[in-house]
């Protein structure tokens, strides 16, 4: 159970990153007051990529964590998009 | 530590501590592993009697020993046991964790203590199973595949054998996590990933498998049970739901989990040609990626399950040219494991035998599978026999004939005892005998138009039917003998010595059977897996 | 007989990538919902937009921000306990178990406001909507629910590492439960940085 060598992130990175991500999520909010029409959804969509991302990175550490680890999460992520997709060649095209 | 400190019975896994509870209560992964085994055992016997049921009952047209209702209960209970307790967990869960740890030089799985908790999770859903079938009310009779509406309509015990399914996708997401951890982490000193043997390879993809697509039908088995009792309708076109959708959720977890069967399956056999041909696999490599390739790619097929369903024309067109390229790794491994036995020097004993048998049924399964996989013939045989046929040939003919395989060819590990080699080659011949009368008519039947899930027929199958009942009864009679003499010999045998096969991989460097934490000390590995000339260690 | 049957040594490194592998199954069993969510919106774009019109869009919001907070203090105490320093990691967890009580808190009350209006699943209210009003509040129960049922289980296993920091189990040396207490509880954030735009901005 003895963690080595662990990265510590300081009280001020971590206060830094939710600052952001309150930034992100006002933005967000005000974002639907502009009518971008059928970009709505896009636009909700990739700031929240963005905030889920920040908390991958710095929240949850992966900054800091080996390589292996990060393809996994990204591979996930990506085999979830590709399901996604697949997913749509029938809906889309139905 | 003094397991071997005595010469003439050496303490081993098995009887380092008796009695039932130090079973129940064992974090040793040989012990879960035995612990599956058992279970598994049981539960398809069960399953295998209820199969021999249905044949009974279409040996003649019209109701000859059960109604059209009972019928429908006992196929959905035959497929949920089958399919979900007895093939999924199967290689895995039994082999994997007996061997898994061994093969790669570890001590244990990397969480001992949840490889345990899974084995409970996986008894918990098998028991809600059984309770469905016995609890107040309608058996259940929807199919293992649970299609809505009807699922979400019928009045029956659907919702407890759900709740079956979701606890038991747990156990084997635990198995998976538990499976990854241990081979990322718990390789031996010089257990690079290519020194790594086959089947450990196997159980990596289908770990991967196991841990990313249980999720997806778990939450779908959710939502039928949020559909049944809340009244919500994600499925249910009268609320707005899409039934399609349902099909697409399902079989994103239930094509993938095809492959959670069959991988460790032909991770089993590629341990078997090269010791029984004593000659190093051909081409390891195009065998390791294969199964990565599989596990990839399998993942994103599901949608040929559905052609008749009303998908999109460029739905079918994608998941119909993705079906082919799956074919490609399976065909890729079918060559290698030939080319290793060329010029081998055979050796055709019970492992070898059912090996032998898994290419051969594999091979026709997967060939039937391309006649599925294709958009104009699927139209034809949608629905037949001939599917049945066919994915009894991957099942039963693949990862049961694996199972069986590895059985053998493990056992004097295990145990430390070895079976009746001449019993065993003839159980082999009846078993694969059944097998094929068993299951070839339904190809032909299948093609002449016998609809699936009927328990009546029309007289002109009446042939087909009644060659394919027989088959039945000699499948069974295979089996027994099959079982019966290896559960004799487990006190009986002869005893066998560590490495009767002349294996070359670690789990035959060791003592059979095992000591409780397999190796005195921590082998350190410096050649490839399948080296024949000398001892593999040191 | 061997007292230490199989030790219990895991290390950080292990029982850290099987807590990811772990959250990689929560992902897609949250996923399935996300893309039954993906179909619907397609099918009746129209009716999603009026039904998420009902949702309060400051109570989305005001929960969005608690989340986030208490992601940031789970975080902040892992720092802590690097540091050596236990009582402010126990204070910090404290602060985030308070932040799951108000989003629970939130949350009782929006539900409480939907079931008083009749908008809840079996409904007579709910039948004579729309199919597509239907479809966007089973999600909406469905997502929320299954969310709120993870803060439930984050806030249990966070009570757990808050004992145990109070007892000293968990130390400068040994944290992986706390590690892996808190990667629970960013994935709980995670999926309401999602949920909280599809559900509650997209009108």
């Amino acid at each position: 159970m003895k963690n080595h060598d662990n990265h510590i992130s300081s009280y001020s990175l971590n206060l830094t990153v939710l600052l952001i991500l309150l930034v992100l999520t006002t933005t967000s909010v005000l974002a639907i007051k502009f009518h971008f029409g059928a970009f709505t959804v896009a636009v909700a969509l990739i700031i929240a990529s963005v905030k889920a991302a920040i908390v991958l990175t710095y929240f949850m550490h992966l900054k800091f964590e080996n390589l292996l680890l990060r393809l996994m999460v990204s591979g996930v992520f990506l085999l979830f998009a590709i399901v996604v997709v697949i997913t749509f060649i029938d809906y889309y095209f139905r | 530590m003094n397991y071997n400190s005595s010469p003439t019975a050496p303490l081993n896994f098995l009887n380092h501590k008796t009695g039932l509870w130090s079973w129940l209560s064992s974090t040793d992964h040989k012990r879960i592993g035995l612990l599956y085994l058992y279970s598994i055992t049981i539960f398809f016997c069960a399953a295998a009697v209820l199969g021999l049921l249905m044949k009974i009952e279409k040996f003649a047209p019209g109701e000859t020993i059960m109604t059209a209702q009972t019928y429908n209960g006992i196929f959905t209970i035959h497929g949920i046991i089958m399919i979900f307790i007895v093939v999924i967990p199967g290689l895995a869960a039994v082999f994997g964790n007996i061997l898994l740890p061994i093969m790669i030089g570890a001590k244990d799985v990397a969480f001992p203590k949840l490889n345990l908790f899974s084995w409970y999770v996986y008894i918990t859903g098998a028991c809600l199973g059984l309770y469905s079938q016995f609890a107040k009310g309608h058996v259940p009779d929807a199919g293992w595949t649970f299609y809505v509406p009807y699922s979400a309509e019928v009045n029956s015990n659907i919702v407890i054998a759900l709740t079956a399914a979701f606890v038991l996708g747990f156990a084997s997401i635990l198995t998976g996590l538990n499976f990854i951890v241990t081979i990322h982490r718990m390789r031996a000193p010089g257990m690079t990933w290519f020194r790594m043997p086959l089947f450990p390879w196997s159980l990596y993809a289908t770990a991967w498998i196991q841990i990313l697509a249980t999720p997806i039908i778990g939450i779908t088995l959710l939502m039928v049970i949020a559909e049944r009792t809340l009244q919500i309708g994600f499925f249910d076109p009268a609320l707005g739901g899409d039934p399609v959708l349902y099909q697409h959720l399902f079989w994103i977890y239930s094509h993938p989990a095809v492959y959670v069967m069959i991988l460790p399956a032909m991770g089993v056999v590629s341990e078997i040609f090269p010791t029984f041909s004593q000659k190093p696999i051909f081409g390891y490599m195009p065998i390791v990626f294969s199964s990565l390739a599989i596990a990839l790619v399998g993942y994103f097929v599901w949608g040929h399950h559905m052609f008749t369903s009303g998908m999109s024309y460029q739905a079918r067109w994608f998941f119909s040219l993705l079906t082919f390229l799956v074919a490609i790794p399976s065909a890729i491994k079918v060559f290698n494991w030939l080319s290793t036995m060329y010029g081998g020097s055979v050796d055709l004993k019970p492992p070898l035998l059912y090996a032998i048998s898994f290419i051969f049924l594999f091979t026709i399964g997967g060939f039937t599978g391309l006649t599925l996989g294709s958009l104009a013939t699927n139209i034809q045989t949608h629905n037949t026999d001939f599917v049945v046929a066919h994915f009894h040939y991957i099942v039963f003919g693949g990862m049961g004939f694996g199972f069986f395989a590895a059985i053998h060819y493990w056992y004097p590990k295990i145990y430390g005892r070895m079976y009746n080699i001449r019993w065993a080659n003839i159980a082999w011949a009846i078993l694969f005998t059944g097998f094929n009368v068993l299951y070839f008519p339904m190809f032909i039947l299948g093609l002449q138009g016998m609809p699936r899930r009927y328990f009546d027929y029309d007289p002109k199958f009446q042939t087909g039917q009644m060659i394919s009942s027989i088959g039945a009864f000699i499948l069974i009679i295979g089996l027994i003998g099959m079982i019966s003499n290896l559960v004799y010999h487990v006190r009986r045998g002869a005893i066998a010595p560590a490495n009767p096969w002349h294996g070359v991989t670690l789990e035959w460097q060791i003592p059979s059977p095992p000591p409780h934490e397999n190796f005195d000390e921590v082998p350190v590995i410096t050649r490839d897996p399948y080296v024949f000339d000398n001892p593999y260690t040191k | 007989m061997s007292t230490t049957e199989h030790s219990d040594y895991i290390d950080s490194d292990t029982g850290k990538m099987g807590m990811w592998l772990f959250l990689f199954t929560e992902l897609f069993l949250f996923g399935g919902l996300f893309i039954v969510y993906a179909v619907m919106r397609t099918k009746y774009p129209e009716d999603f937009h009026q039904a998420a019109l009902e949702l309060n869009a400051f109570i989305g919001a005001t929960n969005t921000v608690v989340l986030l907070v208490s992601s940031m203090t789970v975080a902040m105490s892992l720092t802590a306990i690097q540091k050596n320093k236990p009582n402010i990691a126990i204070g910090l967890i404290f602060i985030t178990l308070i932040l799951a009580g108000v989003f629970m808190m939130n949350k009782y009350f929006e539900w409480g406001h939907k079931f008083s209006l009749h908008l809840y699943p079996g409904s007579d209210v709910m039948k004579t909507l729309p199919h597509g009003e239907i479809m966007f509040f089973g999600l909406y129960f469905m997502m929320t629910g299954l969310h709120a049922l993870h803060v439930i289980i984050g806030g249990i296993l966070l009570t757990i590492v808050m004992f145990k920091l109070k007892s000293g189990k968990i130390n400068q040396e040994h944290y992986l439960l706390q590690e892996n207490g808190a990667l629970y509880w960013h994935l709980v954030d995670l999926i309401w940085i999602f949920l909280f735009p599809l559900l509650y901005l997209i009108t």
